[in-house]
């Protein structure tokens, strides 16, 4: 049976064994002639002695051997896939090349026969070239990624915007222990902007060299102002002060006629690169959609508390809030979502740091965004249903208006965006710690925290640190700086301050003990 | 004097405008015009250059094959049958055949499905036999010029060879019978037996209301380098590899799967067509024939074909010049594939990619129904067009005959 087998593979190469049936007619046809001729009587142990070898190698060579020996393919720099014991397989096949009277059961010689032109394209089997290492090149993905962002470029420049205008984002802010957290996000979300940006950071309490020093790390045009005022521990006196704050911005691009798009960027808020994209569309005044991250759909219970059942009233509270405008079918605003404090009444925060949840106004300011032309002195920039910034708000930063749509006369002209509200780009987000709450100024921990108690229950001996003299610090610094990576659970970010080396070793000794406190308090 | 200031005005003023309209076209410029070997044809407008008389057969060559599987209406073969309806309805239809310049002859050899959706070629050769048996005895233009100023659509596997398996499809050869007729087929090989002098290259039907309903916006931005949805190895025919795709197909994956830029692989997903939307390189190469409805959906959704089949000639090769177009990579450089297409300047393949955007370029492409301006079968036409006047050659002598009516392998001849 394998006989007929293997002379029905050789007799019909190429034929394939596909579902669209075949003719078992001519191996029997093959079988019987072969028996009777004496090459055939050869050829037959040729292939007793094939499929012993087939057996001893444990896959069917033959048909690789055939290739070898009529492929018209080059050998030399080939290398297949199929083969495990390659070399083996190249000697039986040198062996075998006495083997001269051979039918025509080559495949590639069928297609020489049969055409009259020379064609270098040949029907049949041919090898699986891999190369030497194929796996993919760093350098060349490098490249592919140049190309990508030279088509992602060119792609933005015919369907994307055109023309588009500078960004000026107006941010209040003060320093507090979250301030470098909220604004350092914020940062990175402007500094990711393919448009030009003027970032007005109005600070409560006047400019101080921590937030310049934060701002400074931007590549960003900032405007850093001052307010002299401090920033209020209620959360209703910080509200208005940051309307004031925002006010204030808003006076700067009137004085300075900076042109261009003015959206409120809160420290705290998440954007979404889309949503800038977005605002280019804004012709005059435009809303977006704020989804509000402050909700709990249990407002009668303490939020921390671990829900344990679920009633099908959940459904109904557990809509997620969103502010902004209200659109009918036929995309024209006609109303605004806003955020309905009721629910919470008596249950919100009150006090900065307060372990409650913190309300947002009715339609928060970072909702709209304007054209920067809308505060300009001159009235010709503006249309006739916007006020004049002057008639709203009295000069001296004591005023201050609830949102920017008490600028606006006709309420119905304020352009709605985002699919008309429908797409969700910006979160409004109030995470501070309490005001009274302590940080290290900068972030950096300089002077080395003073306080040294004995850990209790920690894994590693205790054992007084050494410090070693000036000419070992080398090589002492790297070992504590290798046990110190093993051994640490949180240290501060003492390795990073810009101290020179001679007192990196105390500095390590005294960061490990500050280590240990800190894992004490953890405990 | 005032004569000579309005001119000089008028000069100025047009001068302008001409300055205005090239500025426009540098800054963004969105696509480029597309002119092949044969000049800038894709728009041409075939009627009033040619007539084609349409034989009335009767309907067991056409509507009934169509009413027994009507299948045949969606898969890639689909052109015979919506260039027979196009044609009847067109404009360059004639209904006297004495001022006819092409027969169109409808026999709908490609209609006799497996189970499975794929048509079996066997009896195909007998079928169109027997059209051209009716058409020589009925009408005597057949016998005036044996077939040279009559088109036949074959777009089988390897054309007018009648055979899915490569081997015996260059065994048979071209149907003697259509030795001298002009043959419109998808197949196209350089130095192939199956693709005859003079023969026009179409591509492979693809449903146009189903792609078009899959188009997304194109600000979105293309991240994918290379995209590839397919088989690698035919496993039911071909398990070991080697055979299927002349092994062309198995060196990319044994070579890139592991790429994070090439996104390879043999599932079948329901965004396919949005994913090459988001692709900047669309693998198209060979599988047991050259050609592949890929490079259709390639140009439709702007990804740049990278066309990996040695020697093909793609559709309508001398209206679109490929090379512009497409990368084209030889089978044995497959190993190093990604050397390739990273090596390409940027210039190029924006300038590859404002080609395909183009959209008499898609159109040319497409097989709609109703048709359209500047579509396949407009193209078609074109190609005809291009080759009249027929030569006085075509013309035989009374009495002459150049066709072997009895070449051929026994079985085609028996009647169906």
């Amino acid at each position: 049976m394998k006989l007929l087998a293997l002379h029905q593979s050789y007799a019909n190469r190429g034929r394939s064994n596909s579902f669209r049936g075949q003719t078992p007619l001519d191996s029997a046809v093959d079988g019987g002639n072969a028996v009777k001729s004496p090459s055939g009587i050869f050829w037959l142990i040729l292939h007793c002695l094939c499929c012993l070898v087939s057996l001893v190698l444990g896959f069917r060579f033959s048909r690789l051997v055939f290739y070898l020996l009529f492929s018209t393919t080059s050998i030399n720099n080939l290398y297949t896939s199929t083969t495990t014991s390659f070399g083996s397989a190249t000697d039986i096949a040198e062996t075998l090349s006495f083997t001269t009277s051979l039918r025509i059961l080559s495949p590639p010689v069928v297609n020489n026969t049969t055409s009259a032109v020379t064609s270098r394209v040949v029907v049949g089997r041919h090898g699986i070239r891999i190369r030497p290492w194929p796996h993919p090149d760093p350098v060349e993905v490098m490249k592919a990624h140049k190309i990508i962002e030279a088509v992602q470029r060119e792609q933005k420049v015919q369907y994307g915007i055109k023309n588009p205008r500078t960004l000026i984002a107006i941010t209040p802010t003060y320093v507090r222990t979250f301030q470098a957290l909220h604004l350092t996000g914020l940062m990175h979300t402007l500094m990711n902007l393919p448009y030009d940006v003027v970032w007005i950071v109005v600070e409560a309490g006047g400019a101080t060299n921590e937030t310049a020093a934060l701002l400074a790390k931007s590549e960003l045009q900032v405007k850093h102002i001052g307010f002299e005022k401090k920033m209020p521990v209620f959360w209703e006196g910080r509200h208005k002060m940051e309307s004031q704050m925002r006010l204030r911005a808003l006076r700067v691009v009137r004085e300075e006629k900076l042109d261009g798009i003015v959206m409120f960027a809160d420290d705290s808020n998440m954007h979404s690169l889309e949503l800038f994209d977005e605002i280019q569309k804004v012709e005059w005044i435009g809303a977006v959609s704020v989804g509000i991250l402050a909700h709990s759909s249990h407002p009668d219970e303490d939020p921390f508390e671990v829900q344990k059942t679920m009633d099908e009233e959940d459904d109904k509270e557990s809509t997620f809030p969103v502010q902004g405008p209200a659109c009918n079918s036929s995309e024209l605003l006609i109303g605004w979502h806003t955020f309905n404090s009721l629910v919470y009444k008596g249950k919100s925060a009150n006090y900065i740091g307060d372990m409650a949840i913190v309300l947002p106004r009715k339609l928060e300011w970072s909702g709209f965004v304007m054209n920067s032309r809308l505060v300009w002195k001159e009235a010709e920039f503006r249309p006739d249903w916007i006020e004049d910034l002057d008639t709203v708000v009295a000069g001296d930063g004591d005023d201050d208006i609830e949102n920017p749509l008490s600028l606006v006369k006709d309420s119905s002209m304020v352009e709605p965006l985002g699919g008309c509200g429908k797409k969700v780009m910006l979160w409004w987000l109030r995470a501070e710690a309490r005001a009274d709450s302590k940080f290290p100024s900068g972030w950096i921990i300089d002077p080395p925290l003073e306080m040294t108690v004995a850990a209790k229950r920690t894994p590693w001996t205790d054992f007084p640190p050494e410090l070693p003299s000036n000419t070992q610090k080398v090589i002492s610094a790297t070992q504590e700086n290798a046990e110190k990576r093993a051994t640490k659970t949180r240290t501060p970010k003492s390795r990073r301050s810009s101290r020179g080396k001679r007192k990196h070793d105390s500095k390590n000794a005294d960061a490990r003990a500050s280590a240990r406190t800190s894992g004490e308090r953890i405990n | 004097m005032k004569n000579l200031s309005w001119g000089f005005i008028l000069l100025v003023f047009s001068a302008f405008l001409l300055n205005l309209d090239a500025f426009e076209l540098r800054k963004g410029q969105k696509t480029e015009r597309i002119s092949g070997s044969a000049g800038d044809v894709l728009e041409d407008d075939p009627v009033g250059r040619l007539k084609v008389f349409v034989y009335e057969l009767p309907s067991k060559y056409n509507k009934k094959i169509l009413q027994k599987d009507p299948r045949c209406l969606n898969h890639m073969f689909a052109a015979e049958i919506y260039m027979h309806r196009f044609l009847l309805s067109s404009p360059v239809r004639t209904l006297n055949p004495e001022e006819a310049d092409w027969f169109y002859t409808p026999v709908y050899t490609t209609c006799d499905l497996t189970p499975n959706g794929l048509p079996l070629p066997f009896k195909s050769p007998r079928m169109m036999r027997s059209a051209i048996q009716l058409i020589s005895s009925n009408w005597p233009y057949w016998n005036r010029t044996e077939g040279a100023d009559h088109f036949f659509i074959v777009p089988h596997d390897f054309g007018a060879c009648f055979h899915y398996q490569e081997e015996k499809a260059i065994e048979r050869g071209i149907l003697p019978l259509l030795q001298r007729a002009t043959l419109v087929q998808t197949f196209g090989q350089r130095n192939h037996v199956c693709l005859k002098e003079g023969s026009i290259t179409v591509p492979p039907y693809a449903p146009p209301q189903k792609m078009q309903s899959h188009l997304i916006p194109p600000s979105i931005p293309r991240s994918i380098f290379v995209y590839f949805r397919g088989l690698f190895y035919d496993v039911g025919n071909d398990p070991e590899g080697g055979y299927y795709a002349r092994g062309a197909r198995a060196a990319v994956w044994e070579n890139f799967k592991d790429n994070p830029l090439f996104d390879i692989s043999t599932e079948h997903p329901t965004t396919y067509y949005e994913d090459m939307q988001r692709a900047v390189f669309c693998l198209c190469p060979l599988g047991w024939a050259p050609w592949s409805p890929r490079l259709v959906e390639a140009v439709i959704f702007g990804c740049i074909p990278v066309i990996i089949a040695d020697d093909i000639v793609l559709p309508f090769a001398d209206a679109i010049p490929w090379e512009d177009i497409g990368v084209f990579v030889d089978e044995k450089d497959v190993p190093n594939l990604d050397t390739i297409l990273t090596s390409i300047p940027t210039e190029v393949i924006l300038r590859k990619q404002r080609l395909l955007a183009n959209p008499s370029m898609k159109q040319a492409m497409l097989f709609p129904h109703p048709a359209q301006p500047g579509d396949a079968f407009h193209q078609i036409l074109n190609g005809l067009a291009r080759k009249l006047p027929h030569d006085k050659s075509v013309y035989l002598r009374k009495g002459e005959k150049v066709l072997n009516w009895t070449a051929g392998p026994l079985a085609d001849l028996k009647p169906w």
